[in-house]
C-alpha cells in the first residue's frame, strides 16, 4: 500500500500547502482548519473543522484534501468534520494574521471576544492599508461569514476585517 | 418514552429552529433596506442553515434509519415539524424582521450559552460553535432596535408596532414537555424556565434603550411542540421541498 511510505507529519506537509478558497493568500492549516491526519490499515483520514457552521468552503476543503492526496498517491482518504473543540481565531498563526494583512483584510484584534456586546462595542481594528486607528465600523457583516465591513478615516478606503470568533 | 426518541425530538427541535428561520431570512437576499443588510440577514441565513444541517444530521444519526439530515430536511409534512412558531412569522417590513430576530437570537444566545454544558458531545459542540455566531446575531438586532426605536418619528412607530406583533408568540420558545424533563433529568436539555429570566431582562434593556415600551403579555400563541403551525409553515415547505418532492432522487 502505498499508504506506508508517508508518516503522519509528511501528510500534514502535503495538506499545509492547500489554500483558504476564501483567502488564498493562507493554507487551511494556517487557519487553524486542519486539526489532524490518522493513518490507519483502512487509509488516511483528516480530521477538519469549520470556521463558521455554515461555511460553504468546507464542500470545496474536503474536495482539495482528496485531490491533492490523490495527485500524492494517497489512496482511501476521508475527510472527516468534527464541531469540538470550536474553532476559533485564536488557532490562527500570526505569520497568518501578516499575509491576511498584506492581502488587504484587517486579522483579527488578539483574543476570541466571548462577552456579550449587546450593542455592537466596535473592535479596536487597524486599517490593513495605512495602519491608521481611526477607523469605523460599516456593517458586522460582510461578503463571507467569518468577516467584517470597515472604512478608514484616513486613507477612506475601505476595508474587511476577519472578526473575532 | 425512551431516551433515543427524546433526544430525536429534541435534535429536530433545534435543527427546525435554524431550517426555518434561516429559509426566512434566506428569502431577504436581495430584498434588504441597503445593500450591508442584505448582506447581513443573508449571513445569518447561511449561519441557521449550517447549524439545521448539524442538528439535523445528528437527528438522523439518533434515529438510526439511514436518513440524512437532506432527508429530513426535505421529507417531512409540516406536522412534523417542531420549529416554534416565531420562526415561521412572515417579514411584513424590516421593523418585524429585527423585531423577530431580536426576540430569537436573545433567546438563542441563553439557550445555547446553557448547551454549551450538555451532557450530550454532539449537542454540546454544536452549541459551542453556534453561541459564537448567535453573539454577533444578538449584537445585530439589538443595534438595530435601537436605531430603529431611536430613529424618526416613523421608524419608532414601526419598531413598536412590530414588538407588539411579535410578543404572543413569545411564551411558545419557552414551553416544555416530556421530551424537555426526561432530557433534563439526563443533564442533556435545558430548563427552558431558568432561561426566561435572562432573556427577559435582556429584551427589557434593549427596549428601554430603544425608548420603546415592553408590551403587556395578553393571550399566547402555542401549538409547535405538537407540530400544530401557523398557516405560513405550509407555505414555506412548499417552497423550500418542491425541487426534492418534483424530482425524489436529485443530487447536487
Amino acid at each position: 500500500m502505498v499508504i506506508a511510505v508517508y508518516t503522519k507529519e509528511d501528510i500534514f506537509d502535503i495538506l499545509s500547502t492547500i489554500p483558504d478558497p476564501e483567502i488564498p493568500v493562507v493554507s487551511i492549516q494556517e487557519m487553524g482548519m486542519l486539526r489532524d491526519v490518522i493513518l490507519s490499515e483502512e487509509g488516511c483520514e483528516v480530521i477538519i473543522t469549520p470556521t463558521y457552521t455554515g461555511c460553504p468552503a468546507m464542500g470545496m476543503i474536503e474536495e482539495d484534501i482528496k485531490q491533492t492526496l490523490k495527485e500524492k498517491g494517497v489512496a482511501d482518504v476521508k475527510v472527516k468534520l468534527v464541531y469540538a473543540p470550536a474553532w476559533t481565531t485564536d488557532w490562527m498563526s500570526s505569520e497568518a494574521k501578516e499575509k491576511m494583512r498584506k492581502y488587504g483584510i484587517a486579522p483579527p484584534v488578539s483574543v476570541a471576544c466571548n462577552k456579550l456586546h449587546a450593542f455592537g462595542k466596535n473592535e479596536f481594528v487597524k486599517c490593513p492599508h495605512c495602519n491608521s486607528a481611526q477607523t469605523e465600523l460599516i456593517s458586522m457583516f460582510g461578503s463571507t461569514a467569518c468577516k467584517a465591513l470597515y472604512k478608514c478615516e484616513k486613507c477612506k478606503e475601505p476595508f474587511e476585517y476577519f472578526k473575532c470568533h | 418514552m425512551k431516551k433515543q426518541e427524546a433526544l430525536y425530538d429534541y435534535a429536530l427541535r433545534l435543527g427546525d429552529n435554524s431550517l426555518v428561520l434561516g429559509h426566512r431570512l434566506a428569502e431577504l437576499c436581495s430584498k434588504g433596506p441597503i445593500l450591508e443588510e442584505d448582506l447581513a440577514l443573508t449571513n445569518m441565513a447561511l449561519d441557521h442553515i449550517g447549524r439545521a444541517q448539524a442538528f439535523l444530521g445528528y437527528a438522523a444519526q439518533v434515529e438510526g434509519k439511514n436518513k440524512t439530515a437532506d432527508d429530513l430536511a426535505y421529507k417531512r409534512g409540516e406536522r412534523s415539524f417542531y420549529n416554534n412558531l416565531i420562526m415561521e412569522l412572515p417579514d411584513k417590513d424590516f421593523a418585524s424582521t429585527i423585531a423577530r430576530q431580536l426576540i430569537v437570537s436573545a433567546f438563542e444566545f441563553f439557550l445555547y450559552t446553557e448547551l454549551m454544558k450538555s451532557k450530550d458531545e454532539t449537542i454540546a459542540a454544536i452549541s459551542a460553535k453556534a453561541v459564537k455566531e448567535v453573539r454577533y446575531h444578538l449584537a445585530h438586532s439589538s443595534d438595530w432596535t435601537c436605531r430603529l426605536g431611536e430613529g424618526t418619528e416613523l421608524s419608532h412607530t414601526k419598531m413598536q408596532r412590530a414588538i407588539n406583533d411579535v410578543w404572543m408568540f413569545t411564551e411558545e420558545l419557552f414551553e416544555m414537555n416530556e421530551v424537555d424533563k426526561l432530557l433534563i433529568k439526563e443533564g442533556i436539555a435545558v430548563d427552558l424556565d431558568s432561561l426566561k429570566p435572562q432573556w427577559l431582562n435582556h429584551i427589557k434593556e434593549v427596549i428601554e434603550e430603544a425608548t420603546l415600551v415592553l408590551p403587556e403579555s395578553g393571550y399566547m400563541q402555542t401549538g409547535s411542540r405538537k407540530g400544530i403551525h401557523t398557516e405560513y409553515l405550509g407555505h414555506i415547505l412548499s417552497e423550500m421541498q418542491y425541487l426534492q418532492r418534483a424530482y425524489p432522487t436529485a443530487q447536487w
